[in-house]
């Protein structure tokens, strides 16, 4: 750090006065404030830009929700939100959307927390900092910004059309009730989700391996003198210390995913459908009719985005007010999941010490 | 606790082995032993994913798009490189189609610069400001508040371009006349879908991404940097400006190229208010289509799968997925590099 050059100082260094005489010794005193003078005031301008740097993008923001709201007003209705999409703008609403979303978030969860906590683990408790290693945590941090569009190619060749490997589309019956799988996944619910959970496995891979560096060494040292084993100190001493930085970092990762259009428009999810994922007509069958509610990964679906995109496509104006609602909509639930997460990492943050 | 465990933890399991053969305790199977061992393989397994995703998309990519799986022939098999490299149009729907690559890379390059210009500034800015000025309470406000823009979805940013900036920003400033209603000012032509637009919003999107990433390479410049820069005199803003930047340069460099990695495989925000119509053009003013919006173009229709309308949507991804490692690589290499010589 020290062998760093460090760049000149712009204090020019002081010059030796020509005569000694008191008169050129005030002029210089003189020009030497009035340059410091000069400078303070260019420290000023610049703290100023700076200032408006950072509450522009905050206003931006304000601006950004403001203009939503005036474009939604009078169309978000408590209609608008249990209402199937209708080709009549006034009608039209966002209950697949909000449903489809639901399901898809639900399985994304379940397959990439595990697998990317898993990873995790791994990386920052096993692993030997070998050159795998390295390759390993070079991979996952491009990964990370591998354009969606690109996670959305991959998901329509590899599930949706399964590489064109079945000529035809098999149905399978599972012989749990009428529980029907399809053999290329097509557009549906369980490819979309794994899609976005490869999508977001290195973000979560990323927020984890964090939360469990935060964890101090001296947790792990104490647990194995005590003679707990590798699995028995992340078990019960890591993981539950690193479980509200973690869970920022998911609630985080599956708010992205909320928003994630490009990769459903790839794979090729519904913009309008006037069904909601396993036909459930009610939140009390998703608990009454198990067999609805297994054949829920395997139907087609759209999302709260998806329909957003759908309605800004749509050549009635009318329906850009429709699309504003639905963003206003998104936007509430992305606030509320953003700010529980914030809210977990702050909160903990004071009460941790270690 | 069972006795298995008892007795494993007797002996303790956690010395490693060459120590336990040192001290001549010989390996013993355990039924704990297996469980941790195996545990361990099933953690590599889920950090193995990673890479396995990785040579997913390139193996997806090259086999539309360079060599066919045998019966099915790849995009470069029928289409010659030197006509995606040196032909000037992207016209599917001709007979013969003619694949140009050169307009897609020229809107992804227009939407780029606009984003660069507005984002990367702005980002910097507020990182300095956040990481040198700001007090601590400032910072614990405004910092959650840029996440949120972070979190903001890009198909939100793409109405709010076409919608709001479209016809209430750009139309006022250059077809005053037309939207004031006076005709002796100007009009300068300007499309519903543009690439102003379009370049706007992804510049606002990437403020946050700069931001972030430069407040944490500006707040690990050492203290004492800053400290000698004050005991020589300096202001503060030549403290921030001659000493902490210059030294930080390397990571905000990554941090911008990111930024940029981020601009051009941005999709839907270009999609909605750049417009989907290949255009090669300079011109920030009319319609042009990126390489990201090509894509969504042609998967959101129905073009049937094998023509060689769908095979070149993998030529292009891999063109676009080719553009944005490079420079996440360059980058991760580069902030590898700033972590190491400042700690």
């Amino acid at each position: 750090m020290s062998q760093r050059s460090i760049p000149p100082l712009p204090v020019e260094p002081p010059q030796t006065p020509p005569g000694n005489s008191l008169g050129s010794t005030k002029l210089i005193e003189e020009s030497f404030d009035s340059e410091l003078a000069r400078r303070h005031r260019y420290g000023m301008i610049f703290e100023w830009v700076c200032w408006l740097a950072t509450w522009g993008s905050v206003v931006i923001l304000g601006v950004l929700i403001a203009t939503m709201a005036w474009q939604a007003m009078g169309w978000l209705t408590p209609k608008f939100l249990v209402s199937m999409p209708r080709r009549n703008p006034a009608d039209a609403g966002i209950l697949p959307g909000i449903v489809g979303t639901f399901w898809l978030i639900l399985l994304t969860a379940v397959l990439s927390v595990p697998l990317g906590v898993g990873a995790a683990i791994y990386l920052e408790e096993y692993s030997k900092p070998t050159l795998l290693t390295k390759f390993i945590q070079l991979n996952i941090a491009n990964l990370a910004g591998v354009p969606s569009i690109v996670y959305g190619i991959l998901g329509f060749t590899a599930f949706v059309r399964m590489f064109g490997l079945a000529k035809s589309e098999y149905l399978i019956n599972l012989g749990i009730g009428s529980l029907q799988l399809t053999l290329p996944f097509g557009r549906t619910v369980i490819s979309g989700a794994l899609t976005l959970a490869l999508l977001s496995l290195p973000v979560v891979i990323i927020a984890s391996q964090e939360a469990l560096r935060s964890v101090p060494p001296s947790l792990r040292h104490a647990s194995l003198a005590l003679g707990a084993t590798k699995w028995q100190t992340i078990w019960h001493q890591v993981l539950p210390s690193a479980l509200p930085g973690m869970m920022t970092g998911v609630i985080l990762a599956m708010s992205r995913a909320i928003g994630e259009t490009a990769p459903l428009v790839a794979i090729g999810a519904a913009t309008y459908i006037t069904f909601t994922p396993g036909r459930l007509n009610s939140v009390s069958e998703a608990f009454t009719r198990p067999d609805k509610l297994a054949q829920v990964p395997f139907d087609s679906f759209t999302t709260i985005p998806m329909q957003i995109y759908g309605w800004i496509n749509e050549a009635k104006p009318e329906f850009q007010h429709v699309a504003a609602a639905a963003i206003l909509v998104l936007l509430v639930i992305l606030l509320i999941s953003n700010g529980l997460a914030i809210f977990i990492r702050q909160h903990f943050q004071k009460k941790v010490r270690w | 606790m069972s006795v298995v465990e008892q007795k494993s933890a007797s002996t303790g399991s956690v010395i490693d082995r060459t120590n336990l053969e040192a001290s001549g305790l010989a390996y013993r199977f355990t039924w704990q032993r297996l469980r941790e061992s195996l545990i361990q393989m099933l953690l590599f397994l889920c950090a193995l994913l990673s890479v396995l995703t990785t040579l997913a998309i390139i193996f997806v990519l090259v086999s539309e798009a360079i060599f066919g799986i045998p019966p099915e022939k790849a995009f470069f098999q029928e289409i010659s490189l030197s006509q995606f490299f040196l032909e000037t149009r992207w016209a599917p729907q001709y007979s013969p189609p003619v694949f140009g690559i050169w307009p897609l890379i020229c809107g992804t390059f227009l939407i780029t610069i606009i984003a660069a210009i507005i984002g990367l500034p702005t980002g910097l800015l507020a990182a300095v400001y956040l990481a040198e000025y700001a007090s601590p309470r400032v910072r614990s406000i405004a910092k959650p508040i840029l996440e949120l823009l972070a979190g903001v979805p890009t198909v939100v940013y793409g109405y709010f371009g076409l919608r709001i900036v479209t016809p209430y920003l750009i139309r006022p400033v250059l077809k005053p006349a037309e939207f004031f209603g006076v005709d002796w000012l100007w009009s300068i032509p300007v499309d519903g879908f543009n690439a102003l637009s379009g370049g706007i919003v992804v510049g606002l999107m990437i403020i946050p991404t700069v931001c972030s990433l430069s407040e944490d390479v500006l707040r690990a410049v050492p203290r004492t940097l800053r400290e000698a820069g004050y005991a020589l005199g300096s202001t503060k803003f030549d403290v921030c400006v001659r000493v902490v930047i210059p030294s930080a340069l390397s990571g905000i460099i990554a941090a911008f190229l990111l930024a940029i990695s981020r601009a051009v495989g941005e999709t839907m925000a270009v999609t909605i208010a750049a417009g989907q119509k290949p255009t090669l053009t300079l011109n920030p003013l009319s319609q042009i289509e990126t390489m990201t919006a090509y894509v969504v173009n042609v998967m959101s229709g129905d073009t049937p799968v094998g023509t060689i309308e769908y095979k070149s949507l993998y030529a292009v991804a891999l063109v676009l997925f080719l553009t944005t490692l490079t420079m996440n690589l360059i980058s991760q290499l580069v902030l590898a590099r700033y972590r190491e010589v400042y700690q």
